[in-house]
């Protein structure tokens, strides 16, 4: 059999971040992908020895447009428990509340380039329909659309009026409605099963000993998902992983759209359960980040893990940053072999790459 | 740190992480810290039932360190990472990237060292080295109990 090797990316109509497969072609199926980074690749660990911990929270922001908040937050997380901060209660529920705003537009948005990627491209424009009402939370409730920066060392600095707590389950309800008028087109239309279901599988096996995370891993059947460790007050809300069992690019993407409902009752329950009090620390008399440790939260692609090092200085020793879609790649390797050529894109995307963040 | 960490010798490291993968842990990450001119701190992540695992191995920078990713596939853009940003060297990664992961063939320093070493010219082809395949252990899946465990 004859073999051609074809580059697939960096620039792709159905990718917009740069990323290049190279892949071992046999006919028109794939028998081998190697993949090739460092196209977005901007140092920002390294920005760690100049910049001070307090500064560092709006470089990690903008490791990633579409998860900033959820950067922030597990940064945060790390230098408080160096600093032995004590976040107060109502501060850790607007973490989750803005965490799972986060996760809702970006499976939103996920699902709507899903659908695009095979050319259904009135599902894509409801979809974003659909998230444009979850960036109007975002902007009304912390300022900003994408980069929310509500995050600072020992809590948050804004915090939602009851106004605002109400307007909020409004405009929850409309969501929560509109995203299940798409169920039956997203989950029974001929075009949307026949382009994803039985494409790219990745057996439990193989996603647990290739680190899968995130809707990768729950697609595959493995019940794994960082906010069961009850960071933040997920302890204190009712939250189950929402886990599919066939992993293929189908599963994959009816985790997503199950999440984004289960994040809607999320908040639903956090405004609910939302205490009184302070929403931020005093941390200008502490001492700054010294020793070492390690943090995990859940993004909307995955498990994101950050390591911190300090020496009590204001500038780290070290912050390492593993992001969820560079645990990704290893999976999606295994994924692409035994796939037609024109599958690789909607493959590709149904790990919800995002470059960005893995080149960091 | 939380969790416990074990120091580990370089010579003993394969066995340790296979160890581990026998048990059914996952292979989070590796963090790379340098400590002075000469040495570096690589930590070896691993998650079980959601609890963490640390291995930290104390590395000679001149000195190559075995590779992990014949006994976890996904190591390989992890160490590569490494080889490229801190400039130590893995000894029998799958696919070695020759230290041009993120980097571009006339970068010879070391980004992310202070005390930065040149590294020894980058040949440009081939870019990308194969190592010959290994048969990794099986991995025990989450609620699955370890061979071990099962026999006892």
């Amino acid at each position: 059999m004859r073999k051609t090797v074809i580059p697939f990316g960096p620039q792709h109509p159905v990718l917009p971040e740069p990323i290049h497969l190279k892949l071992t072609l046999v006919d028109e199926r794939v028998v081998e992908a190697i993949p090739n980074l460092g196209y977005v690749h901007r140092g920002l660990e390294r920005l760690a020895d100049v910049r001070d911990f307090h500064q560092m929270i709006q470089v990690v922001e903008r490791v990633c447009g579409i998860c900033s908040m959820i950067h922030a937050h597990c940064y945060c997380m790390g230098i408080e428990e160096l600093m032995a901060v004590e976040v107060p209660p109502r501060a850790q529920f607007l973490r989750v509340i803005w965490s799972e705003v986060h996760r809702i537009q970006s499976h939103l948005l996920w699902l709507g380039l899903f659908a695009d990627s095979f050319g259904f491209e009135s599902l894509f424009m409801q979809f974003w329909r659909i998230r444009e009402k979850i960036m109007d939370i975002s902007e009304s409730t912390t300022g900003n659309r994408v980069i929310v920066s509500v995050n600072v060392i020992g809590g948050v600095r804004r915090d939602l009026s009851a106004e605002q707590t109400r307007w909020l389950l409004t405009e929850l309800d409309w969501v929560e409605e509109q995203i299940q008028r798409l169920q039956t087109t997203m989950m029974e239309d001929y075009t949307v099963k026949k382009r994803t279901v039985g494409k790219g599988v990745l057996t439990a096996q193989q996603a647990y000993e290739l680190g899968a995370v995130g809707p990768v891993a729950r697609g595959s059947g493995l019940s794994q998902d960082t906010r069961q460790t009850s960071y933040a007050a997920y302890g204190e809300l009712y939250f189950e992983p929402v886990v599919e069992t066939e992993g293929d690019c189908y599963a994959r993407s009816k985790v997503r759209f199950r999440e984004a409902l289960a994040s809607v009752d999320l908040i639903r329950r956090a405004l609910d359960k939302l205490p009184a009090g302070e929403v931020r620390a005093k941390v200008k008399s502490l001492k700054p980040p010294k020793g070492e440790t390690v943090m995990r939260v859940e993004q909307p692609r995955g498990e994101l893990l950050y390591y911190f090092k300090g020496s009590g200085e204001k500038n780290l020793d070290r912050l390492r940053i593993r992001t969820p879609t560079f645990a990704n790649i290893p999976p999606l390797l295994a994924m692409l072999p035994g796939v037609y050529l024109s599958d690789v894109p909607v493959v590709t995307l149904s790990i919800d790459p995002c470059i960005s963040c893995t080149e960091r | 740190m939380r969790e416990e960490i074990t120091p580990v010798r370089p010579a003993d490291l394969i066995g340790e992480v296979a160890k581990l993968k026998i048990q059914g842990y996952r292979l989070v990450t590796l963090s790379c810290t340098e400590i002075d001119a000469n040495c570096i701190d690589v930590l070896y992540h691993f998650d079980k039932d959601l609890g963490l695992k640390h291995l930290r191995l104390t590395a000679m920078k001149a000195e190559p360190v075995p590779s992990i990713s014949p006994v976890y596939f996904a190591a390989l853009l992890i160490e590569n990472e490494i080889q490229d940003f801190f400039g130590l060297k893995f000894q029998g990664l799958v696919v070695d990237f020759q230290g041009m992961l993120y980097l571009e063939e006339e970068a010879l320093k070391t980004p992310f060292c202070k005390f930065s070493i040149q590294t020894a010219e980058k040949t440009s082809a081939p870019s990308i080295a194969h190592a010959e395949p290994a048969e990794p252990p099986a991995a025990a899946m989450p609620g699955e109990p370890a061979p071990g465990e099962m026999d006892s």
